[in-house]
């Protein structure tokens, strides 16, 4: 009995009139956990009952604590029939069971009920006394603390990263079950509601379990996902990443009031701890001193500390760019294997992760995706259906008990995809995977899984335990040389897993980079980028005939590979089209339906300073010389030049262009022209073409042979940009910009178009797909515009298709102001800002001045002892990143490989660039550093009392996070049998959705929140049945609840701001 | 491609000033989308017919939602649904209860019934006002009057604290409750030339003056039978207004009244000797509108008297205002000087405020 749960029923307000005869209410409260129910008084006649009820008490295992909701239903007592029930609340009473998260669960809750949605309110007050239980064997993880968000959360310390977690639950759906045929629309939602709550709870506590297992104290990053199979049952599956997080002990003291939460990242691990490495920190750094050989962490691991040292040991010689290369060989293997060590054990080497603490992601390979279509079998046993029927209240079945092999075949199917992202990470040279997220689309019975992450080498010091804190920070000193370490390539380039094109990093000049760069991951907090980013996607739909089971199955793992090229295609066109050579945060969702297959991928393209410029679009004819087609090429052509043009001037990219002369070519390596092959044909005009128009950069041919790639390039230019004063991306931060103001908005909107069912072709599905995005995204900037100038970060939009001629879009996003003086400021200064803030800091250690883009100065010596590694392994290396994207359908049938052979070649072809050789030589500017860090938090008038912010993103602008109270993840059902007299589907949705927020404002408010961070509104399944006037939705949010404070209160705070922020615009001096 | 469900909710609610005038305003959707597009709109923000289609109809929907709260405001800063800041509450609020002025003077000293609802297609054709919107507006009118009718206390306080207005429309409202309940007569074609202002102005003197609310600041006996309310005159002085009737009956008290009054005004009045013929018919007429307020017919018409009695004779005489305000002021002062005149309490009740009420009707 270690846990007492206390529940105190103070008053209702608002509440229905449930007798007609006296307008008013007789409302009585039921309090139930596990099995046990208490009751409070009636309170006669009143729509603002006061209950004011003694505390209900439960004495409950952890165990049920952790599993079981706190269910309070508000009834209306009638004495001569039975009592109707008004509304229920669910409350998670996890946060209470963490030390460091709330205390107490206080508050108003709307009163929800799944027919009439939120009816009246109730004030209730909820504890816990837990007891010690020290128990070994126990089934509980009371104390494991739960993220959404999938960084390291602000006011936590990693001290490990134990890597990836993730666990599986199945339940038969109590909407497929027979009794829903007797049972009322309201009982059978309760139960699924009900269900779906004890599932999440049971995987959130086998997490814990496991996380527990691998010493770890919290998960971060934590995905949890339903899966509605229908008859066949309903999943509920989690992922995250385990670590062992510490506490920062006064997380205010040292931060300085920062907008951007790209500065508060970098600096807040030496603000957390003033002087990191007191012992090491002048010393530790290699200076000139070739040879140097101090260990500034002794004491690491254990088991792993005598590679650790070798690594740091490693005496620094011929740091000369590219000369190193044979001897760096191998120590990068040196350092693969020893990551290996670290990470390799474990048997998924995963983080779901997409923002790191600095210092931990070394080098980015490329996204690595698999996809598998399978076919979901029909459970055939009776002997769920009367368990499940008889008790109100049900207790989770344990599905093993009825069919033993079918938590395990959906845990064989993601062990399975989990396996092939491995294998893809290790052919990039990888051995670590981040940003990894999975997903399913289900349609009837097909199911297919995806899974995709980014590729990448990481530092195994978090990785292991033991590491001692002073390390850490010293690690971060080696690793940020300027910003440029993560794009330079993991591969051996001797052994490249494909062709690929390299050049040497625009920014260090030592190290290997591949001209385009595409990741899941957020960008970066260090990295150089030119101008501003933009959201990218990519639209296509394809038809599909409708079958039946393994037909339908191999129907869709045939299209798959199509789709993925074309995607691929679309995305590296557009961003070539804004002249960009990166993309972050992708993510690419297939969606099946019933006659059709549909792609969506959305990502944030950004000018990465260390990667080549990005060569244009050449278009080319097939008849080269018929006069008036030629001209059409060539006005096509013009338009297109013109397009990139303009967003190379919308985006503010500029990268510097340094001549040839000043760098030397370091790899004098002809130039090569990229093509997008459609045709095998080559026209010989084209390479004149090609240098005329591009001078020296390379190209992107593509060549018009048919309608379709007429039809491609037409929906190429289709694409508006945003209008003035708005940016969009779908990461967290729009690279570019830094001076946020307080104000966001998050918001929710979702269309449902009808296409017409005649004449479907796939390209009239194109059509109709891409204006369906593009005007949501219209209508979001019109219905925002009052907000400008301001961004839209983390768009996130995803498809369904609800039935055979119906899409359904849902876009989530925030939308958050920014200083416009400012930015034009900040972007002007914006890259020698990274680069000197990345300068300044190691100087700072270093205390000499530190040369950056020396490729005049060739020989000197870069600091810290992993720049040297990386240069010194320079010459070996392989290919771009999404080339090696593999794609892999592993059908229940037939594994369609041949085809990604096609594809792996065709994305060859696609990306074979020239070597540019520029260096990106960043002046100081004269505004410097000091200018752009003066900027205070702008005054926000404080916030009103009540007031709930909700973002997707994992701060607030303008506001320090000071507290997480615990994971918010709510279910809810919501039907109706009177669409019409609710104002149709519409009226009917935007009530629903504003109610979940409602509900979800409410939990937060009561645990003594004023924000959710890292929201996510994972599922909107939408039903409707006109014709019968009925509909039915479900919807399921998820994020962290938190306490912030505006950074205009932290005064203190903002006084010291200006000793840290002097420190790099002091020291900033870069030489050439 | 056909739109079936199209939704935007923001985690706090948007609210678009210009679509929600609209929206009061009894516009459809279509109506709206119409006028947006004429206000350039488009231009300005390179937006298609769609989009503002689109998003006209989501602030709608969002309003119809709301509609429900602004029926009881208190509601509105309670609910939890929307997240709406405390200023554009009371944004949203202020406006739902703005009425039209034209609309206004239609129904004001009506019954506010349904006989009355049934007339709203006739004022909207009347006055343009959308049919939707006369109902709005008429409904706010019965909802407040339903409220506060009974209630006691202050009539302005009640309202500001049910509907949580602002000063200046809880008095307009407050007039509108006063008029509906007293029944004033207002739609004459005679006093076509008022408006709502010069209306509420003489409501405000009234209830300050004439109620029973106004006679005890603190009631004596809370518990007393006696309304301590603002919306009832004061019966009892309703009554006793008889006895000023002495005043034009006693011809020598008249005589007496004007020569006091002459005496003082002469060479101060532009229309001195206007006034001076005209002494006997002005007194005769104002007194007997006090005389008359017993019936319950006599007071709804008290507006029809005054113009009739005293305004219009004056306007036909080419007073001009400085010149009515030092009439006024002398006839009521004066009265104090007639010894045989007991009741010189009543007639400051009186005529305090019926001075009050007339400077402010004696314009064109």
């Amino acid at each position: 009995m270690p846990g007492k749960l206390k529940v105190k029923i103070v008053a209702g307000r608002h509440l229905p009139v449930m007798d007609r005869a006296s307008d008013l209410t007789d409302a009585f409260v039921e309090v139930k956990f596990g099995n046990t129910t208490f009751k409070t008084d009636v309170y006669l006649k009143s729509l603002n009952p006061q209950w004011n009820s003694e505390w209900f008490k439960f004495e409950v295992d952890d165990e049920d604590l952790q599993d079981e909701p706190l269910q309070i239903t508000v009834l209306d007592h009638d004495t001569y029939s039975a009592n109707d029930a008004i509304g229920k609340v669910y409350i998670d009473i996890d946060p209470l069971l963490y030390s460091e998260a709330a205390t107490v669960i206080s508050g108003w809750f709307p009163i929800y009920d799944t027919i009439h949605g939120i009816r009246g309110e109730i004030n209730v007050v909820v504890k816990v006394d837990l007891f010690n239980d020290l128990n070994r064997f126990r089934q509980s993880s009371c104390g494991v603390k739960f993220f959404c968000t999938t960084s390291i959360p602000k006011c936590y310390r990693a001290v490990v990263i134990h890597g990836f977690v993730e666990e599986l639950v199945v339940n038969e759906d109590p909407e497929y079950q027979w009794i829903d045929r007797i049972r009322t629309p309201r009982a059978s939602n309760e139960a699924r509601q009900r269900l779906i709550s004890l599932m999440s709870g049971e995987l959130q506590r086998k997490i814990g379990l496991k996380v527990l297992e691998m010493r770890g104290n919290a998960v971060v990053g934590y995905l949890q996902c339903f899966d509605l199979e229908g008859e066949s049952g309903l999943v509920v599956r989690a992922i995250g990443t385990a670590c062992t997080l510490d506490k920062l002990s006064s997380p205010a003291a040292f931060l300085p009031a920062c907008n951007s939460p790209s500065k508060e990242m970098k600096e807040s691990p030496f603000n957390e701890d003033p002087n990191p490495n007191p012992h090491s920190s002048g010393p530790s750094t290699p200076l000139k001193n070739q040879t140097y050989s101090f260990s500034p962490s002794k004491s690491y691991s254990r088991q792993s500390s005598s590679s650790d040292t070798d690594l740091s040991l490693t005496p620094k010689t011929g740091t000369g760019s590219g000369s190193a290369g044979k001897e760096g060989g191998p120590l990068k293997a040196l350092l693969r294997q020893q990551t290996q060590s670290a990470l390799e054990q474990r048997e998924f080497p995963f983080l779901t992760l997409t923002a790191f603490p600095p210092g931990l992601l070394v080098h980015v390979g490329g996204v690595v995706s698999a996809r598998s279509v399978k076919l979901l079998d029909r459970i055939h046993n009776p002997a769920f259906v009367g368990i499940m029927g008889n008790t109100r209240s049900y207790k989770l079945l344990d599905w093993n008990s009825f069919n033993s092999d079918e938590p395990e075949t959906r845990d064989a199917w993601w062990a399975e995809i989990r396996q092939e992202i491995k294998s893809h990470a290790k052919a990039l040279g990888c051995h670590a995977v981040v940003g990894y997220s999975e997903s399913t689309s289900i349609c009837e019975e097909v199911c297919i899984l995806s899974a995709s992450g980014t590729a990448a080498v990481l530092n195994p010091r978090f990785l292991q335990e033991g590491t001692v804190e002073g390390s850490l920070e010293q690690r971060i000193e080696e690793n940020l040389p300027v910003g440029c370490g993560f794009c330079h390539i993991p591969y051996d380039e001797l052994n490249m897993p494909f062709p690929a094109h390299l050049t040497y990093c625009y920014n260090c000049r030592k190290q290997k980079v591949p001209d385009v760069l595409f990741t899941t991951i957020d960008l970066p907090t260090d990295a150089v980028v030119v101008g501003k980013g933009c959201l990218i996607q990519a639209r296509l739909c394809r038809l599909k005939k409708k079958a039946q089971a393994e037909a339908n199955a191999t129907a869709i793992s045939n299209l798959l590979p199509f789709m993925e090229y074309e995607v691929h295609t679309q995305l590296m066109n557009k961003l070539k089209l804004k002249g960009m050579n990166a993309l972050f945060g992708l993510r690419i969702q297939i969606t099946v339906g019933e006659n059709m297959l549909m792609g969506l991928a959305s990502a944030t393209g950004v000018y990465l300073a260390a990667l080549p410029t990005p060569g244009g679009i050449q278009i080319a004819g097939k008849t080269p010389n018929d006069g008036s087609y030629e001209q059409h090429i060539s006005h096509m052509q013009k338009k297109i030049n013109d397009t990139i043009a303009k967003n190379k001037e919308l985006y503010e990219i500029n990268p510097p262009e340094v001549s040839e002369e000043i760098i030397g070519s370091p790899i004098p390596e002809p130039r090569q022209r990229s093509r997008l092959l459609r045709s095998q044909s080559e026209s010989s005009d084209e390479v004149t073409e090609l240098d005329l128009s591009h001078g020296k950069k390379d190209a992107f041919v593509l060549e018009i042979d048919d309608a379709d790639a007429m039809e491609d390039v037409h929906s190429l230019l289709t694409d508006v940009p945003p209008p003035s004063g708005f940016y969009s991306c779908n990461t967290e931060i729009m690279p570019g910009i830094n001076n946020w103001t307080s104000e966001i908005q998050m918001f929710t909107s979702v269309r449902v178009v009808r296409l017409s069912s005649l004449n479907l072709t796939n390209q009239a599905l194109n059509k109709n797909f891409n204006g369906l995005c593009e005007n949501l995204l219209k209508s979001l900037y019109f219905k925002l515009r009052s907000m400008t100038p301001c961004c839209l970060c983390h768009v996130n939009f995803t498809v369904s298709l609800p039935e055979d001629e119906l899409i359904q879009v849902t876009v989530t996003a925030v939308a958050i102001t920014f200083d416009k003086n400012q930015a034009l400021q900040t972007t002007k200064a914006h890259a020698e800002k990274s680069l000197q803030r990345a300068s300044a800091d190691n100087e700072e250690m270093l205390q000499f001045p530190l040369e950056l883009c020396s490729d005049s100065l060739p020989s000197h010596a870069f600091p810290a002892a992993k720049e040297h590694l990386e240069s010194a392994s320079s010459n070996s290396g392989t290919p771009a990143a999404q080339r090696a994207t593999s794609v892999d359908y592993s059908s229940f049938a037939d594994r369609c490989s041949s085809w990604i052979e096609l594809i792996k070649l065709k994305a060859q072809t696609i990306r074979r660039g020239s070597i540019k050789t520029t260096v990106t030589v960043e002046k100081a500017s004269p505004m410097g550093d000091g200018n752009f860090r003066n900027r205070s938090a702008p005054p926000c008038a404080s916030s009103t009392v009540g007031v709930v912010k909700m973002t997707p993103l994992s701060f607030i602008p303008g506001a320090k996070i000071t507290k997480y109270l615990g994971i918010i993840n709510m279910f809810f059902i919501r039907e109706t049998t009177s669409l019409r007299e609710e104002g149709g589907v519409s009226g009917f949705l935007h009530a629903f959705i504003a109610e979940v927020f409602a509900m979800v404002r409410a939990h937060v408010a009561a645990l003594g929140g004023n924000a959710v961070v890292s929201y996510i509104m994972k599922q909107c399944v939408f039903m409707e049945n006109p014709s019968k006037n009925q509909a039915q939705c479900l919807i399921n949010v998820s994020g962290d609840a938190v306490v912030f404070v505006r950074e205009s209160d932290l005064e203190v705070m903002s006084a010291q701001q200006p000793a840290v922020n002097c420190q790099p615009s002091c020291t900033g001096e870069v030489t050439t | 491609m056909t739109s079936e469900l199209d939704i935007f909710v923001g985690n706090t609610t948007l609210i678009d000033e210009d679509v929600y005038r609209l929206w009061l305003d009894g516009y459809s959707v279509n109506d709206a989308v119409a006028l947006r597009v004429r206000s350039g709109i488009l231009e300005q923000t390179g937006a298609t017919a769609g989009v503002l289609q689109s998003d006209t109809m989501d602030h709608y929907r969002t309003f119809h939602m709301l509609e429900r709260l602004l029926h009881a405001p208190p509601k509105l800063l309670h609910q939890l649904i929307f997240q709406i800041p405390p200023s554009r509450q009371a944004l949203l609020i202020e406006r739902y209860y703005t009425f039209d002025e034209a609309f206004v003077r239609e129904v004001l000293g009506k019954k506010l019934s349904k006989g009355t609802k049934k007339d709203l297609d006739d004022i909207s054709t009347k006055t343009g006002i959308t049919l939707k919107s006369c109902r709005r507006q008429f409904d706010n009118f019965k909802r407040v009057f339903k409220v506060v009718e009974e209630m006691r206390g202050s009539l302005v306080d009640n309202i500001q604290q049910h509907f949580l207005l602002s000063d200046r429309l809880a008095r307009d409202y407050a007039a509108i409750v006063f008029f509906a309940n007293n029944r004033f007569e207002t739609g004459k074609k005679k006093l076509q030339y008022l408006s709502f202002g010069d209306f509420a102005f003489c409501a405000e003197l009234m209830i300050q003056n004439w109620t029973l609310g106004a006679v005890g600041e603190a009631p004596t006996d809370p518990d007393s039978q006696m309304d301590d309310m603002d919306v009832d005159l004061d019966k009892e002085f309703l009554q006793d207004l008889k006895e000023l009737k002495v005043l034009v009956a006693d011809k020598d008290l008249l005589d007496l009244h004007k020569s006091l009054v002459c005496t003082v005004l002469r060479g101060k009045l532009s229309v001195f000797s206007e006034m001076e013929t005209n002494f006997k018919n002005l007194s005769r007429g104002l007194v007997n509108v006090a005389a008359k307020l017993t019936h319950n017919k006599d007071v709804r018409d008290l507006f029809v008297d005054l113009v009739e009695k005293f305004v219009e004779p004056c306007r036909s005489d080419h007073w001009p205002l400085s010149d009515v305000r030092l009439f006024l002021t002398q006839y009521s002062v004066s009265v104090h000087s007639l010894d045989g005149f007991r009741h010189q309490v009543l007639w400051d009740r009186y005529m305090g405020t019926l001075r009050g009420c007339l400077l402010r009707l004696y314009h064109d």
